[in-house]
């Protein structure tokens, strides 16, 4: 519950501040946020397991975030940064799904 | 959360730590707790949302940055092609708008021309007040000796003359006048006049006074009657009065003739 209105409160305060992502983080942003998505899902299939912990949940979401923020920079000095982009959201992508699948058949046991 | 030992509903009166799954799982998760990792979940979903909403506007406004090379190649494409069709509107409205305002000034000119023509027009048909170079001829006919036929010489005089705007005492006469002789004295124009008269005539001054002057001419007939004509010529005579113009009854202007 406190997850769900703490989302609710990022977006309202994202929104209502509107503030301005510094040049030198504008590519990392979106695939960090992929990465967090990533990370959520993860942690709501372990409350579904049974097996949440707070602090795997912790680590998962910040390494995600700065691995594949640093994925990025690396592809960003390599000059291949929006193909490494592109496959880092889509491994994130497949895990997303794969995390979503698991959370349904806990659910709907389908 | 694997720390939760009170079963929901009671049923499943089994204290064993097993974890709990599924539905009752996502329940108890949902039961807004203090505990750490609740509030550690909060703070990271508030940092989530937050990335989100600004990533979101982020994209709204600045989508150009995050565009792949082909992507803004064809927007340039594009976006020059719009110019080059703004571009084209613009020459087309900007040559509307030259043929509006060469019209506009066409008609203005023909808008001048009618006001000029429409003061000629009231100043040779005595409808219009006027004034100018001119002459002054004063007849005394203290015996009323002098006749009609007279007075009409000296009027056809002064027409000759090229006056181009003529008055006698009150009366403005025009390529309609007439004089005519009655019992009673002189009619001009339906209104009988009396002497002294005061012609008052807008024209080129020494052609009038020449004309007027010549050896059996206005003046001379004037004398013969017994009556006697002074002529002066002025830089400025005033004809101030008028005549209504009747609308013709019959003639109409020719439709196909030019002017």
């Amino acid at each position: 519950m406190i997850a769900v209105i703490g989302l609710i409160v990022g977006v309202v305060a994202g929104l209502v501040l509107e503030p301005t992502v510094p040049a030198a983080l504008q590519p990392y942003l979106p695939i960090a946020v992929v990465a967090a998505l990533d990370a959520l899902f993860g942690g709501f299939r372990a409350v579904l397991d049974g097996l949440f912990d707070d602090r795997v949940f912790l680590v998962s979401f910040l390494s995600n975030v700065v691995v594949a923020a640093l994925i990025v920079f690396l592809g960003d000095q390599l000059g291949v940064g929006s193909q490494l982009s592109t496959g880092v959201v889509v491994v994130l992508g497949i895990r997303i799904f794969s995390n979503v699948a698991a959370i349904r058949r806990h659910l709907f046991k389908a | 959360m694997t720390d939760v030992t009170e079963p929901d509903d009671g049923t499943a009166a089994a204290p064993a730590p097993r974890p709990v799954r599924g539905w009752r799982a996502l329940g108890v998760a949902l039961r807004p707790r203090a505990t750490r990792a609740q509030a550690l979940t909060g703070v990271l979903c508030v940092l989530l949302g937050f990335a989100i909403a600004v990533q979101v506007r982020q994209t709204d406004t600045e989508s150009l940055t995050v565009m792949r090379e082909s992507e803004l190649v064809s927007l340039l494409d594009q976006t020059t092609r719009q110019a080059d069709d703004l571009q084209q509107q613009v020459a087309e409205l900007e040559r509307t708008r030259t043929e509006l305002r060469s019209a506009g000034s066409s008609r203005d000119t023909a808008l001048e021309a009618a006001t000029r023509s429409a003061a000629a027009q009231g100043i040779l048909s005595g409808r219009l007040p006027a004034e100018g170079p001119g002459i002054t001829v004063t007849v005394s006919d203290p015996s009323r000796s002098v006749s009609a036929l007279t007075l009409l010489n000296l009027l056809e005089e002064l027409r000759n003359s090229g006056a181009e705007a003529i008055q006698l005492n009150d009366q403005r006469l025009t390529a309609s006048s007439y004089v005519l002789g009655t019992d009673d004295g002189i009619e001009v124009d339906g209104s009988p006049v009396a002497p002294p008269y005061r012609w008052v005539a807008i024209g080129e001054p020494t052609t009038m006074s020449t004309a007027l002057a010549i050896p059996g001419g206005a003046v001379a007939k004037v004398q013969i009657d017994g009556g006697s004509a002074t002529v002066s010529t002025e830089d400025q005579v005033e004809v101030t009065a008028t005549r209504d113009v009747p609308d013709p009854q019959y003639a109409e202007p020719e439709t196909s003739g030019g002017g």
